[in-house]
């Protein structure tokens, strides 16, 4: 029998060489005559150590990692896919620590399987959902996701149920699932782990969205930036309309669903719902003032459940396992698991899907080992470029979204980016105005000219030019932009900008412990 | 505009004219196949998809991913944001500035590099990130990047 060897698809394994590791092992299996079936599986998110080849023995899967390229005749040389000894190995995969010290729900089945098979899905407990979904009205299907907790995981932790609801309720000929995949925030990429790595799961979760709110059609608004997922998503969908998983009759049960990816183009903005429909809808990404909520009139004016593609593709255990059973992880009101992202100056980096509670610490020191360069981590921003910026005061913070909001904090997407001492949190400060000023949609003020003046008045603050008066109106400026704003980007500017005032003075030229 | 992109433009519209929210997709496809949307297709598209000539322009101007006049052979992007500017990305951007002697939004002297600035490749897990064409490249050091450069050159 040919033997089952894995080199993942993900676009992080192959920005490391991936591509070349498979090409080879090819190669060179064609080369010996050994015969093997080579699987290209999702990663299992320890990029410290992708590209991680793995073996299929009887013990179970073998781990081989980080394999370069120029490895692969000395794998073959060590009997690696009998699991032999060699350098590389790290052993069963399933044993090691890092993975088992996670619980892995929404991300169940990344790494395992092959991404793009029907088959391969439903063997690992794929689909389970949809079938339970099936038997259920779509009141007892939004109940079950209501009474598990879930909110969007997008950033604004809005409960899935509730906005579920409303649409199921909002009467219309027409109505419609949008998956949120502008996945734009610098440090996240769980939505791109889960869309190259086990794309049937947001595709049977929003199946099962549409089965709950009576929408015929769906739609991933997929960013330009991600040409991999764009092609793992397209070929897992061709493969779920064959199987009859997608389509006018799912699972012969003259109910239909319809899919369809549709790709951004490079604005931050359109990760905002209002604006993504807008986009969408063939226009420029413009924010939509609310109400009415999309809910109620979302595309083309149409009721439209908008859900994170974590959202939409944590559904799937939830109507397989019962909202319960996700229910029960978790701490407060932040309920189930979060994938948190590990990234920046950390040595090893990755995704951790842990229930809400564990602390920043844990994370980046016993999953992430402290920081790549080897210095002192000194700050570390949550939730993307709109999330404040911790000190090392704040790590033992548990992950929950009331205990993030106690300290001016946001979980966000629930990517996490360090910086270590070498880092100039002025200069931070400055570069989310600018970020703001590049992104801004231009609809309301605050934002528009707010974002180009931060950057003014930070720029006199760094070369120390009338000094407190410039910090009063930084802060000044700030509050307008917070109060004032149409949406999250220039209402959440201020995250960045005024913790970083707030948790690192002496970098603006404050004295420690100053507030000015 | 050779006669050869505007055949290319009708076929795209056609394929496209029935599409619900059609303008993006067909931005994209009309993008994808010749490398840029001519302001010179305007109109065309204005009229096939009954919308205004300034609405069509409104939308290509609006996002950073299209652009209306041909790029280089390659683009290179190179990442901006926070997870790449704590792996040392600035010094990156600086020195391929210097080496490939434009800014951002520029394209080399020999037309092989079109240089772009992007917020965030997803690839953070693996900072500093670059990505040639469609190509994602993690852990871009000075090495890597004179790597990519040459195999633009030299493609």
């Amino acid at each position: 029998m040919a033997i089952k060897i894995y080199v993942p698809r993900d676009s992080s394994a192959l920005s490391l060489g991936a591509h070349k590791v498979a090409a080879n092992i090819q190669a060179e299996a064609a080369k010996r005559g050994i015969e093997i079936n080579l699987i290209r599986n999702g990663s299992r998110g320890l990029f410290w150590l992708e590209t991680m080849v793995e073996v299929a023995t009887d013990k179970g899967r073998v781990a081989y990692g980080p394999v370069m390229p120029k490895d692969v005749v000395s794998l073959f040389d060590a009997d690696f896919i009998s699991g032999g000894a060699h350098p590389l190995n790290l052993g069963l995969t399933a044993e090691i620590e890092w993975l088992k010290k996670q619980e892995r729900l929404t991300f169940a089945r990344v790494g395992i399987t092959d991404p793009i098979s029907v088959e391969d899905y439903v063997a690992h407990d794929g689909y389970k959902g949809l079938k339970n979904a099936l038997a259920k009205s779509g009141a007892e299907i939004v109940k079950e996701v209501t009474d598990s907790g879930l909110r969007g995981r997008g950033g604004a932790a809005f409960p899935t149920g509730i906005k579920w609801n409303t649409v199921l309720n909002a009467p219309a000929d027409q109505k419609y699932i949008v998956c949120n995949a502008d996945e734009g925030d610098s440090g996240t990429y769980s939505d791109r782990m889960i869309m190259e790595g086990d794309p049937l799961v947001l595709v049977e979760g929003m199946t099962i969205a549409g089965l709950a709110v009576g929408a015929t059609q769906g739609y991933i608004y997929l960013r330009s930036e991600y040409p991999d997922a764009l092609v793992t998503l397209n070929e897992a969908i061709t493969n779920a309309y064959q199987a009859g998983y997608l389509g006018d009759d799912i699972c012969g049960s003259g109910k239909r669903f319809h899919l369809e990816v549709r790709r951004a183009a490079g604005a931050y903005v359109c990760g905002e719902e209002t604006s993504l429909l807008e986009s969408l809808e063939g226009k420029r990404g413009l924010v939509r003032f609310k109400p009415p909520l999309p809910a109620i009139e979302g595309l083309f004016g149409k009721p439209t459940v908008v859900n994170n593609v974590i959202s939409l593709a944590t559904v799937p255990i939830v109507l397989d396992k019962g909202g319960k059973f996700y229910q029960d992880f978790g701490m407060g009101r932040s309920r189930g698991t979060l994938p948190i992202q590990l990234a920046g100056n950390i040595k090893q980096c990755g995704l951790v899907e842990k229930a809400f509670g564990v602390t920043l610490r844990e994370l980046l020191y016993d999953f992430g080992g402290g920081s790549a360069s080897g210095k002192p981590i000194r700050a570390v921003q949550v939730g993307g470029p709109l999330g404040a910026y911790l000190p090392e005061s704040q790590f033992d913070t548990p992950l929950d979204y009331e205990k993030f909001t106690e300290i001016w904090a946001v979980l966000g997407h629930g990517g996490i980016v360090a910086f270590d001492d070498t880092v100039d949190m002025a200069k931070m400060a400055r570069y989310a105005f600018e970020f703001c000023a590049v992104e801004s949609c231009g609809k309301c003020t605050p934002c528009r000219i707010g974002s180009t003046r931060g950057v003014e008045v930070m720029d006199k603050i760094i070369a120390k030019d009338d000094h407190a008066k410039n910090i009063s109106l930084i802060r000044d400026l700030s509050d307008t932009m917070l109060n004032g704003s149409l949406c999250a980007l220039g209402g959440m500017t201020p995250y960045p900008v005024l913790s970083a005032i707030n948790h690192f003075p002496e970098d603006f030229g404050l004295e420690k412990g100053q507030v000015a | 505009m050779s006669d050869e992109n505007l055949v290319s433009i009708d076929k795209h519209i056609e394929a496209h004219v029935n599409v619900p929210g059609a303008l993006m997709p067909l931005l994209h496809a009309i993008q994808d196949d010749i490398g840029y949307v001519p302001e010179s297709s305007y109109s065309k598209i204005a009229k096939a998809l009954n919308l205004s000539v300034a609405e069509v322009h409104g939308v290509v101007t609006f996002y950073h991913h299209f652009r209306t006049h041909a790029p280089g052979k390659h683009i290179l992007q190179i990442c901006r944001a926070e997870s790449c500017q704590s792996m040392g990305s600035e010094a990156l951007e600086a020195y391929v500035k210097k080496t490939l002697g434009v800014d951002y939004h520029q394209t080399t002297a020999d037309g092989a590099i079109t240089l772009e600035p992007v917020y965030c490749l997803g690839n953070c897990a693996c900072s500093p990130a670059a990505s040639i064409d469609d190509q994602v490249c993690g852990r871009v050091d000075v090495a890597r990047v004179n790597e990519i450069i040459a195999e633009a050159r030299g493609a």
